[in-house]
């Protein structure tokens, strides 16, 4: 079964650099409009293609902002 | 059924809040959007939590951008003065051999104010990791040009662009410290597309390894962008890196040696207050009383504070040093404080000395002192005005004419010097002097018992002082007889006395 994985967005971290932007090959994040409470544009999410490759999160340099998620299958 | 797992996430290397970041916003870190220094910090936090080196890891963080580095890593933390990190990581890794010491630079910090300390650093093989954050600019102050500015960059004191007529070309870094023979890795990475970055979060790891292994000095050069100071947005900064930076800055290994090398195995340091004592207070100590005697002349409840003042190569910072090695001998807390200038024969010298059975709060005496013994009338002339209403004043009547004392305060002398050149060498005068110490002490301030015992303490300290030249020593203790002999008391005995 093919793997599944997904990236979250912590709006509230995100300081719209947009650095991840360039980094994703799938082109999962887009630079989004709306103003968090530290006044920056956070990132959005566009579809569902993400393959887990992690690029996004290195190369964002906020510690929290994207956190990238595996779905497993339960044991039973 | 299924569940997710985090395979990227926030790192444990972090503080799970950075409660020391002032302001309300603790999870984000202090840096511009986009900045390099981001994303080393996560690579670099991502590290110690994987190779569990957080109880043993030191980061020292810089001046620059990343002075406040230690508001965010979950480890030890040293703030230090601008260029100085290596200098620091020496004296933290000497001590405590089995740290992991993180020396966390900007170009400006590493390559202007603090290159020697650097450089020194790596050529002693110090067992540190080195993470070297050039950007081209002095982030911190606003975009000035550092030493990695490149060639045409704009800055704001360059606003031509750096001209390499003027300011040279930009240094080399990577390619300086890799052409000594003791760092055992160097690698130049770039913070920019994502391939890159991975490459960076390998080369950290290795270093860190290199530091574990105690395989010694190892630096990685990171290119870094500084979007605010270049004025650009996060894709014209990576271009700038990869097409600009890159093209002077040549990524890649530039050594790796090593798996050729063994652990380093230095003698540890002496953080070992046994062997500290042993180096400032020797054995050899000569003192004929026990650790808890007391002297107990009432003279001697009070701190006294002591000033020795005259030309230089008259024997002043010796007197000076025996009074002090007397208070030692007789379990007082004692302070000495050597004043001269370059020059070891003429100008002034002086000294300060306290004497206390209490802690004593600071070795400078420069008002109500207790004792002046002066070998000049310059000294008198200077220091006089220091001497408590009640103070003593012994002087070298051979050199120094005193006109007009207060009344309350006593004086006695002796022609030192004359006696010290009859007995075939003028730094026997200190010695003679210390006999008018006795002489003074005996007549004003000591009990029976303590009066002996003053004359024994002064030939233990010259014994201590001189250790293991005999001849000087027996000399000085004829000297200092002779002077308790000759001197006398100079002012005429006070009403009331
Ligand atoms: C002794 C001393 N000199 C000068 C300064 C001013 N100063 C603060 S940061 C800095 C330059 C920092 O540049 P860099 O090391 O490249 O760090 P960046 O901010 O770019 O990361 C200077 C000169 C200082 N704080 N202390
Ligand atoms: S993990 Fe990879 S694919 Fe997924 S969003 Fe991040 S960069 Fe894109
Ligand atoms: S890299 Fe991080 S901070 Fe920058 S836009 Fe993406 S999520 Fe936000
Ligand atoms: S000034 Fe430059 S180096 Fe400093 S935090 Fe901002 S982007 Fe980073
Ligand atoms: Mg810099």
């Amino acid at each position: 079964m093919a793997r599944k994985f997904r990236v979250e967005i912590a709006f509230e971290q995100c300081k719209g650099c947009a650095r991840c932007v360039g980094a994703c090959p799938q082109g999962v994040l887009v630079m989004g409009h709306h103003l968090n409470r530290m006044s920056f544009p956070a990132v959005e999410l566009s579809g569902n293609k993400c393959v887990g490759c992690g690029l996004c999160f290195y190369t964002c340099p906020e510690p929290g902002a994207l956190t990238i998620f595996e779905e497993v299958e339960d044991a039973k | 059924m299924s569940t997710e797992k985090i395979i990227h996430g926030r790192s444990a290397g972090f503080f799970p809040e950075f409660s020391r970041r002032p302001g309300n916003n603790h999870t984000n870190m202090h840096y511009c959007p986009g900045c390099g220094h981001g994303i080393l910090h996560k690579l670099i936090a991502e590290a110690i939590e994987d190779l569990e080196i957080k109880d043993r890891t030191v980061l020292i963080s810089p001046v620059g951008c990343s002075v406040f580095a230690y508001y965010y890593f979950d480890c030890f933390g040293i703030s230090v003065p601008h260029g100085r990190a290596p200098a620091v990581g020496t004296g933290l890794v000497r001590s405590n051999p089995d740290d992991i010491v993180i020396s966390y630079q900007g170009d400006g910090d590493l390559g202007a104010i603090g290159f020697n300390e650097f450089i020194q650093t790596a050529n002693r093989g110090e067992n540190m990791a080195v993470f070297f954050v050039n950007n081209a600019i002095y982030g911190m102050t606003g975009g000035q040009m550092a030493p990695t500015t490149l060639p045409g960059q704009k800055t704001v004191t360059c606003p031509l662009g750096r001209s390499v007529t003027n300011e040279g070309y930009p240094l080399k870094v990577s390619e300086m410290v890799s052409a000594l023979d003791s760092p055992v890795y160097v690698e130049r990475v770039a913070l920019s597309s994502g391939k890159n970055i991975l490459r960076a979060r390998a080369a950290v790891r290795k270093a860190l390894n290199n530091v574990i292994e105690k395989k010694g000095f190892s630096m990685v050069e990171f290119l870094s962008g500084c979007p605010v100071n270049l004025k650009m947005n996060a894709s014209q900064v990576n271009e700038f890196i990869d097409e600009r930076m890159c093209k002077y800055f040549p990524l890649g290994v530039f050594k790796d040696i090593a798996d050729t090398r063994d652990s380093i195995k230095r003698s540890s340091g002496v953080y070992a207050p046994e062997a500290v004592r042993k180096v400032l207070y020797p054995q050899y100590s000569s003192s004929s009383v026990s650790r808890d005697f007391q002297n107990p002349s009432p003279f001697f409840a009070k701190e006294r504070r002591l000033k020795v003042a005259g030309f230089g190569g008259q024997g002043v910072l010796s007197f000076g040093h025996m009074l002090a090695t007397m208070g030692k001998l007789r379990n007082f807390n004692v302070s000495y404080l050597p004043v001269y200038g370059p020059e070891m024969r003429g100008g002034t010298a002086s000294c300060s000395v306290v004497v206390s059975r209490k802690k004593i709060a600071s070795p400078v005496v420069d008002r109500d002192c207790n004792l002046l013994v002066v070998l000049n009338d310059e000294s008198l002339e200077k220091f006089l005005p220091e001497l408590k209403p009640t103070g003593v004043l012994i002087f070298d009547s051979s050199n120094v004419h005193v006109s007009r004392l207060r009344r309350t305060q006593i004086a006695y002398c002796v022609n030192a010097s004359d006696l010290a050149r009859e007995l075939g060498d003028l730094r026997y005068a200190n010695s003679i002097l210390m006999g008018a110490l006795a002489k003074l002490m005996d007549d004003f301030f000591l009990q029976e018992t303590d009066k002996a015992d003053f004359e024994r303490v002064v030939e233990e300290a010259i014994r201590e002082c001189f250790a293991d030249k005999s001849e000087v020593i027996r000399k000085n203790i004829n000297a200092f007889y002779l002077g308790k002999q000759a001197a006398s008391r100079w002012n005429a005995p006070s009403d009331g006395q």
